[in-house]
């Protein structure tokens, strides 16, 4: 028997798959939601009450765009009513000043404004839509108003020369808190990774970058940041666990462990127009699948190691040996830890990406808006 | 940085009190603090009213039986750990 879950300290909620982005590398799943199998308010504000119930204090509100729900306001305000932490990560599109105030004054604790760049071409290029010049804007508007703003910048192959100009953006706005997120390859960045992941020596130098950056804006900036696990030595604690700390609901109800989660066959997922959250929490087949350590093959079976990292990642575990219960074979110590070398071998040398222009945009897979 | 007794430390923008199954916590982006006897005592006076002196001052007081300068010390290190967390200013 799997030992009885602790309670989650996260909900991310997937309001809507719309987005007027297309980035290439969007976590979103292959199959998109429709506008018309979204959940209503209602049903939102009651899984947000549930979700405080069982020890939920921090609340993502994400999609697709989650400025593409009318009813945003409200759900904050339900949010806020049952006692969460509400955090919007959104695109900042579509969106001006009136509706910016709107949901500020519903209760919005802190606003994630997501960057896929520091130059128009190249940020507007990935994201397959002019984006960039909006960013800034809502930029500008959120100097003059109180709440938390974090910037987040998404990292590849194709933008790691734009590290000082990225925090350029950031010094110059009113934000405390700047996330320099390498791409996860999972959805459509796995689709797209061979023209995203960077090589080692990018890596190395972008670490770099972010200890001075660290250093040097410490009292003022509190920079963070997500390195791509192919080049690790040990996978990361994917989630902080298997159905440990955190819930994902899709825009249709589906209560998923992670964002990825679909791409392993045969788990079924429970749906909160059916059963209550606390239900699907603590019993479903879903998150009691990779729970405690009673799933696990060698060498996680018999690693020092298995409390720290879970064995990794499920979902990449699955896109990259076809089976998910294997160890994450990003880890060194996995049997198949040669399938991910491969990949990096086959990444074009430092050299040869810098001086490339980037790539024509033919190459990528561009995510679809949903109906 | 040294922190001037004068200033008034006030939750930034972003971050504020909340209650998490009967405990205070100290909600952040990402994160949250559980807050526990002196810490809450600390961070329930970051109003951007109360100086650093003032509330060095209230917690001598209210922990007698520890050392004044020891409980400044502590006082001072939890302030500038939350500062550079960017959960608190200094105004």
């Amino acid at each position: 028997m799997p030992p009885t879950p602790p309670n989650p300290l996260a909900l991310i909620a997937e309001l809507t798959h719309r987005c007027p982005l297309h980035c290439v590398y969007c976590s979103n799943p292959a199959e998109l939601v429709n506008r018309t199998q979204e959940l209503s308010t209602e049903i939102w504000s009651r899984v947000f009450r549930e979700a405080a119930e069982l020890g939920v204090m921090q609340l993502d509100l994400t999609g697709g765009e989650p400025l593409a729900r009318p009813d945003l306001a409200a759900l904050i305000e339900s949010a806020r009513a049952a006692n969460l932490y509400v955090n919007l990560i959104t695109s900042g599109l579509p969106l001006d000043e009136a509706r910016l105030d709107e949901l500020i004054a519903a209760g919005l604790d802190h606003f994630q404004l997501s960057f896929q760049g520091s130059r128009e071409s190249s940020a507007n290029e990935v994201s397959g839509t002019k984006a960039h010049a909006q960013k800034l804007r809502v930029l500008d508007w959120l100097r003059t108003r109180r709440v938390g703003v974090t910037l987040n910048f998404v990292l590849h192959r194709n933008n790691l020369d734009q590290l000082e100009e990225m925090l350029s953006i950031a010094e110059g706005s009113s934000t405390s808190r700047v996330e320099f997120a390498h791409v996860q390859y999972y959805g459509w960045a796995f689709a797209n990774r061979e023209q995203l992941l960077p090589t080692r020596e990018q890596l190395m130098r972008s670490i770099d970058f972010f200890k001075c950056a660290e250093e040097r804006l410490r009292g003022k900036i509190r920079i963070e940041y997500v390195v791509p696990d192919y080049h690790a030595k040990y996978p990361k604690p994917c989630m902080g666990g298997w159905g440990r700390q955190a819930v994902l609901i899709t825009p249709r109800g589906e209560a998923m462990p992670c964002h990825a989660a679909s791409v392993i066959p045969n788990l079924s997922f429970e749906n909160v127009t059916e059963k209550s959250l606390q239900e699907i929490w603590g019993s479903s087949e879903a998150f009691q699948k990779f729970r405690g350590e009673d799933w696990m093959q060698e060498p996680c079976k018999s690693c020092d190691r298995r409390s720290q990292d879970f064995g990794g990642c499920r979902c990449q575990a699955m896109l990259l040996t076809g089976n998910a219960a294997a160890t994450d074979p990003v880890c060194s110590l996995s049997p198949q830890r040669t399938r991910v070398d491969a990949i990096i071998a086959a990444i074009p040398s430092a050299s040869a990406t810098t001086i490339q222009p980037s790539s024509p945009a033919s190459l990528w897979l561009y995510r679809p808006n949903p109906a | 940085m040294s922190l001037d007794p004068h200033s008034r430390p006030q939750l930034a923008p972003g971050c504020r009190l909340g209650e998490n199954q009967g405990q205070k916590v100290l909600l952040m982006p990402e994160r949250a603090l559980r807050l526990i006897g002196p810490s809450l005592e600390i961070v329930t006076r970051c109003d951007g009213k109360n100086s650093i002196a003032k509330i060095v001052a209230e917690l001598q007081k209210l922990y007698s039986k520890a050392q004044p300068k020891k409980v400044e010390e502590d006082i001072l290190g939890y302030l500038q750990l939350l500062h550079d967390q960017r959960a608190l200013d200094f105004i």
